[in-house]
């Protein structure tokens, strides 16, 4: 089931006007934010469908970029995300798309800066919901719903059952787990759902352990 | 986990037990919480509601300047005439107004179940509370009655007007309003469904066509009038009055048809209202930009 939480529909608490194309936004931007681990140097959005068509007058923009800043949905600073974002050195720029895509609100963002780059995709599927349904190129379905872990790893032997044993020796529980690479022997990726928040102690671990490359935690 | 309105009904009536009491189980269930956390989590949407139909009422202006300061109108209107179509009625729509009005302000607003959808739901709660004089607890339960049915649309249909047109957000909306009021009438589970279903029936076919794509025109009004659809089918509801058709097979009509609904009239602002030649005038205004040539 798409939703979970009777406060997926009786809420969010927001900032109006849209919960779709400005909650539900915020969330994708968040969502980058908290993958990209910092706040990124440059924003590239590339807008789709209903998003791109209408973006200007429901602060798609505006709430993108105030969760690239981290803000929740109902932070008053949403209004301002613009300005703080250049403010801090943020360069940013917004693409108009008009090729059609699965969903009508998709968000494209590319976000980085010196030390790396990150390219996510998110769709608003409404009421203030939102999905990842690709990072750096590999497909995945994220709801949001649960805590999340992303591990990007080379396709080796061994490389799930590292990552899995060390959660396994933490005591949690593994909700829901996926897994694709790109072509056999290269990166892959690893999307873990699970039953609670991990610590950054466990992050480390999992960092450590053999053929992870990078991780990444989304918190419910 | 019920998936769809006939197994809530069924797990209401066997349990002997309210939809919002169901609801607030599962939600127990599902996130792992206490009751308190669970009740105190809606308690504080339950406040974001009462603040923004405060501050609708004290008027505001949207950015646009598309929207704004009628539900002040509709209140003095109250205050000096009888209005036609009664007290609670006028009472419910101008509070569901001053939601959606804060809404497009850019102000706090508790998405219910969307925000271009907010109004109908607190609108008609706030309305129906002087009449029925709830207990802080039983308003409470009204939003997760509310959003039970909103659980199964979402689930089973879509609340996107993107997706589904405006028959997903404000009839999804004003569906569950009209259920939860028949639960804080008095009225029994299956009669919160055939509610559901009378309201929903009568907002099949409605498009998402905002001007300018903002959630402003005509979504305020459709508010409105999603807020006494809710109350006028509530109370046939209350009456007695069934649906011949099925709550869930009146949702999953909903869905159908918005997923034939041209993408001219899904929130694209491509059709509908917003590709009038006033609805294009607006648009170019709030923009700052000239007319483009159809």
């Amino acid at each position: 089931m798409k939703y979970r939480s009777v406060f997926d529909i009786i809420g969010p608490v927001m900032i109006g006007p849209s919960s779709s194309h400005t909650a539900g936004a915020a969330r994708i931007g968040r969502a980058a934010r908290h993958l990209f681990g910092r706040e990124p140097k440059y924003a590239h959005v590339h807008l789709y469908g209903s998003f791109a068509k209408t973006y200007k007058g429901h602060g798609t923009d505006v709430a993108i970029i105030g969760g690239l800043l981290d803000y929740e949905t109902f932070d008053e600073r949403i209004g301002q995300a613009l300005e703080t974002a250049r403010k801090n050195g943020m360069k940013i720029r917004f693409h108009e798309e008009e090729a059609h895509t699965d969903h009508p609100n998709t968000a494209r963002l590319k976000i980085g800066d010196d030390d790396g780059e990150l390219e996510l995709v998110g769709i608003s599927i409404g009421g203030g919901k939102a999905e990842i349904t690709e990072l750096n190129g590999f497909d995945l379905n994220l709801s949001g719903s649960h805590p999340a872990i992303l591990l990007i790893h080379n396709d080796r032997y061994g490389a799930i059952a590292s990552a899995t044993a060390i959660l396994a020796k933490n005591e949690i529980n593994i909700g829901r787990m996926e897994v694709s690479r790109k072509a056999q022997g290269e990166q892959a990726l690893m999307v873990i759902e699970m039953d609670q928040n991990i610590d950054d102690t466990v992050l480390s671990e999992l960092e450590r352990a053999d053929h992870i490359i990078q991780v990444a935690k989304i918190s419910e | 986990m019920f998936r769809n309105v006939a197994e809530l009904v069924e797990l209401a009536e066997s349990q002997n037990i309210q939809i919002s009491e169901v609801m607030i189980r599962q939600e127990m269930e599902v996130k792992q919480l206490t009751r308190e956390e669970v009740v105190g989590q809606m308690e504080k949407n339950l406040d974001v509601m009462e603040k923004a139909i405060e501050d609708g009422l004290k008027g505001v202006k949207s950015h646009s300047g598309l929207t704004g300061g009628d539900a002040v109108l509709i209140q003095n209107y109250m205050k000096n005439h009888t209005p036609l179509s009664g007290n609670l009625l006028m009472d419910a729509v101008s509070k569901a107004v001053a939601t959606n009005e804060v809404n497009a302000a850019m102000g706090t607003i508790c998405a219910t179940p969307t925000a271009g959808s907010a109004g109908c739901v607190p609108g008609t709660l706030f309305a129906v509370k002087n009449q029925l004089n709830p207990t802080r607890e039983q308003m409470v339960r009204y939003l997760f009655t509310s959003g039970a049915f909103g659980f199964v649309v979402a689930n089973n249909a879509s609340i996107s007007g993107a997706a589904g047109g405006c028959q997903a957000e404000v009839g999804s909306a004003a569906g569950m309003a009209a259920a939860a009021i028949v639960e804080m009438a008095g009225g029994t589970p299956s009669q919160s469904a055939e509610a559901m279903a009378i309201t929903l029936k009568n907002m099949l076919g409605l498009i998402c066509d905002p001007v300018a794509g903002l959630v402003e025109v005509p979504c305020v009004k459709r508010n409105a009038m999603g807020a006494s659809n809710a109350v006028v089918a509530a109370d046939m509801a209350l009456a007695g009055v069934t649906s011949r058709i099925p709550c869930d097979e009146v949702i999953d009509a909903m869905y159908k048809v918005g997923q034939r609904m041209p993408s001219a009239f899904r929130e694209t602002a491509q059709g509908g209202l917003a590709a009038t030649p006033t609805g294009r005038e607006l648009e170019a205004k709030v923009y700052g930009i000239s007319l483009k040539k159809e």
